[in-house]
């Protein structure tokens, strides 16, 4: 129905997929390098160096050293040209064998997903196993059933791949097949392959190309282990597997034979590593963006020493917040203050700073976002030095927007709602337990004893979020800051909810801070009303005005004109 | 769908109202999932929105209403009932594949802006696809797709651009001008407001209007919030676990709600006239 405005503002924030450029990916681009040396390598060796590391000598078994670097073999050859030699062949298969795993698993995981339901329960079960088993064992035997030989090697090794990719394709693809674009595209009459090829494959190619790069590391080692087992590569071919497996024989007496293709294994197989690691980093935004400026405890900082605090019973003090993100201020020097039982309503469209305001006062400013003021004070408390931890979480009650993401799912609702009772007031798990279902059945919640050994699930969204104010209000906070709290939430449930809030403030005598976009239901809880835009606030007002419909500032005019029914009247007028 | 007239919905008169409805939809039954886990979502279903018409679906969550959508596009099969489009049977294998000749063509506006377009193409290819949805090529459609984007008011130059530069209301301006390409007889918007601002929302609503007077589409204005309905509806049905418990033109079903459940509805609204959070016991 409704979505978490602060979470689109955040997404809005992040950019649009930022995609960085790859250059300024030190890990791809040291990766890249060592594939391209590599490449450059298989390219050159075998036409410079086939001399030396294919001719028979007299100058047999010598140790590194001299005109020969690494050494030579029983046979007289050079070590370092044969390894150099063999980057060639080993290169090639490896290609080989992770375009057949790439090819095939990605035909098959978007072929189960075109298929109908029972072939494709099938081949995911098939998969399923497969994926399950070993791929190197898995190749084992497709090699031995192939017989050895650098062909079949590349088809082991290669099949060996297929289940991974099959299976990554097919989540993830199924991912985006229930969004709501390639549902269109359906109802549109686009073809069924047409949907998968046009909408459904480009929208998961980043993680697939992630599979790729380490698969190939992966098909390299897999398959210079095949030659070095004997079922790959047979003379008088070589790769450096079958180098590894010739030099086995004599390793004690020469042991420098198997230097040189270890060293080009280990080399090769970081350069591919290091690439999927910058390939994997380009792909996803949240990592491109790199480690944030800093983390909560540091996010929130003083602007300038504050003026001499006045002696007044404010229960929260805000004055001169700033919030900024990357160069972007998203709070431009806010103002307010909240006095005992007083409830004051920050109201704005997305994007006007409304809940970054909150999670400002909270200390829950998400990565990125620094804070900054000349005051920023809950009650005594010091909210931009490092306040304890016990004194903040009972002080400060927090009602969140989606009552379904509010609780952990895994959880009975018992424990969830007496945490902060037993951990930060030392309260006895009976005694937390008593105090919680007095709170439920204050707000009205049926059969609250019942609810706590509920899970999340069972209780409905409206239940929840007065399960979820009962439990912020049972530490006796100062003040209570409720952030969209019935936005997710039915219009009668959404009636019932703000009447239960508004008789528990009252009786308690709550100060409370509500953050809603929709300024009708502002008007009817709040006295004192913020109005936002751009971060700042543009008009102060309070809840009987916007509810007489009067407006000092003309952008709460226009919030108050956009209301469906306030245009009817004005057309009807 | 219809190359031989890619034109007209751009042309097209509004047919004398009410000839046979173009929706007619009786005593439908959805039953969702299989076994034990099914539920009805809808529960003997009538509802009829002649042509030219603009028909509200009001309803909290779980009464059915966005299942009633996608069953009027065939993405769910009725259980029992009927739904006939322009007098012809909606074939049950829904709207994929050949259509019968003469089907009404119905387009379907999601909800959610962030999710409706697909992030990797510009927008005069997600455009060209309703145009041309086999082999989508932009080139050809280039003067439709700025018909299309002046007529939901947005700039030319919009075309070559992706749906991440775009904000949620523009998001669902280019949803509405990619299913205007199909060249519908029914729009069905299915809450295309819910996710947007109040001011936003007004431009949608206004845009709305609009294309229906100029382009004599018949509407299904599918939403949760009554006053929403009331301002784009003639005829509104209020849907209650999947059961019609109110139907009627929308002013008087407003003026004099008969059903106790939209009583409650329309004394729920924080801004109507009297709503009060003081409990009345």
């Amino acid at each position: 129905m409704a979505v978490d405005t602060a979470l689109l503002a955040e997404a809005a924030l992040r950019g649009p997929a930022p995609r960085r450029a790859w250059w300024r990916s030190p890990s791809l681009l040291a990766g890249g390098m060592v594939l391209l040396v590599l490449v450059a390598v298989g390219v050159l060796a075998p036409l410079l160096l086939s001399g030396p590391a294919g001719t028979l000598t007299g100058d047999a078994n010598l140790s590194p050293g001299g005109s020969h670097w690494l050494g030579t073999d029983p046979f007289g050859r050079d070590v370092l040209a044969r390894a150099l030699v063999a980057t060639r062949l080993t290169l090639v298969m490896a290609t080989a064998a992770t375009a057949l795993s790439f090819v095939a698993g990605v035909a098959l995981g978007a072929g189960a997903l075109l298929a109908p339901p029972r072939i494709r329960q099938v081949v995911l079960r098939v998969v399923d196993a497969a994926v399950a088993f070993p791929s190197l064992v898995l190749a084992l035997v497709i090699a031995a059933v192939l017989g050895a030989g650098a062909g079949s090697a590349v088809v082991a090794i290669g099949l060996a791949g297929v289940p991974g990719f099959a299976r990554l394709t097919y989540n993830l693809a199924q991912g985006v097949a229930t969004r709501d674009f390639v549902t269109t595209a359906h109802l549109l009459g686009v073809p069924g392959p047409r949907v998968l090829t046009r909408h459904v494959l480009p929208n998961v190619s980043g993680p697939l190309l992630v599979l790729l790069t380490s698969s190939f590391a992966l098909s390299l080692l897999e398959i210079s282990g095949l030659s070095f087992v004997g079922l790959g590569v047979q003379s008088p071919q070589y790769d450096w597997g079958r180098l590894l497996n010739e030099a086995l024989p004599s390793i004690y007496t020469s042991p420098w034979l198997v230097l040189a293709p270890s060293l080009m294994l280990v080399l090769a197989g970081v350069g591919a590593m290091l690439a999927g690691d910058g390939v994997a980093r380009i792909v996803d935004p949240r990592q491109a963006h790199g480690t944030p400026a800093g983390r909560s405890g540091r996010t929130t900082r003083r602007k300038a020493e504050p003026e001499a605090a006045p002696a007044d019973d404010a229960v929260l003090v805000v004055d001169g917040l700033v919030v900024e993100a990357a160069g972007r201020r998203l709070v431009d020097d806010v103002s307010f203050r909240v006095r005992p039982g007083e409830v004051v309503g920050l109201v704005g469209e997305s994007g006007s700073g409304k809940s970054t305001i909150a999670m400002a006062v909270a200390r829950l400013l998400a990565d990125g976002l620094v804070a900054e003021a000349r005051t920023l004070r809950l009650r005594d408390l010091d909210l931009l030095g490092r306040p304890p931890a016990r004194r903040l979480a009972t002080e400060l009650g927090i009602v969140f927007q989606d009552p379904s993401a509010t609780f952990n799912p895994a959880l009975r609702l018992g424990s969830q709602l007496t945490e902060v009772l037993r951990v930060h007031l030392g309260r006895s798990r009976a005694a937390a337990r008593d105090a919680v279902v007095a709170a439920l059945t204050e707000i009205k919640v049926t059969e609250p004893a019942r609810r706590l050994r509920q899970h999340p699930h069972e209780l409905s969204g409206g239940m929840l979020q007065r399960a979820s104010i009962a439990a912020a209000l049972t530490t006796g906070p100062a003040l209570l800051i409720a952030d969209e709290p019935t936005t997710a939430l039915d219009v009668t449930v959404q009636a019932e909810v703000l009447r239960q809030l508004r008789r528990l403030q009252r009786e308690h005598g709550t100060a409370v801070l509500f953050i809603s976009h929709d300024i009708g239901v502002v008007g009817a809880l709040c006295d004192t009303v913020l109005v936002l835009r751009d971060g700042r606030v543009v008009d102060r007002t309070t809840g009987a005005a916007l509810r007489a419909g009067e407006a000092n500032h003309p952008w709460t005019a226009a919030l108050l004109a956009a209301r469906p029914g306030a245009r009817r009247n004005e057309e009807t007028a | 769908m219809n190359p031989a007239t890619p034109d007209t919905a751009s042309t097209r008169e509004v047919v004398e109202v009410p000839t046979p409805s173009l929706v007619h939809v009786e005593s439908l039954v959805v039953v969702l999932g299989h076994g034990r886990s099914a539920r009805t979502v809808l529960d003997h279903v009538d509802l009829a929105v002649g042509r030219g018409g603009a028909h509200g679906l009001v309803g909290e969550s779980g009464s059915g209403k966005s299942t009633l959508a996608k069953t009027l596009v065939g993405v769910h099969r009725p259980a029992a009932g009927q739904i006939r489009l322009g007098g012809i049977p909606l074939p049950r294998r829904g709207l994929r594949g050949r259509r019968p000749a003469g089907l009404p063509r119905v387009q379907l506006v999601p909800q959610d802006p962030w999710s409706s377009l697909d992030p990797r193409r510009t927008v005069a290819e997600t455009i060209a696809e309703a145009v041309d949805p086999v082999r989508a090529r932009v080139a050809p459609a280039r003067e439709r797709i700025r018909t299309l984007l002046e007529q939901v008011r947005l700039d030319a130059d919009a075309a070559d651009r992706y749906p991440h530069q775009f904000s949620g209301g523009q998001r669902q301006r280019i949803a509405i001008a990619r299913a205007l390409a199909a060249d519908p007889d029914l729009l069905i918007a299915d809450e295309i407001t819910s996710a947007l601002d109040l001011t936003t929302q007004a431009e949608i609503l206004d845009l709305l209007a609009d294309l229906r007077t100029r382009l004599g589409l018949t509407m299904l204005f599918i939403s949760h919030d009554l006053a929403v309905v009331r301002e784009v509806s003639d005829e509104v049905t209020v849907l209650l676990h999947g059961r019609v418990v109110e139907q009627g033109p929308t002013e008087d079903v407003f003026a004099r709600p008969g059903a106790e459940y939209t009583r409650r509805l329309l004394a729920a609204d924080p801004g109507a006239p009297g709503f009060s959070l003081d409990e009345s016991g």
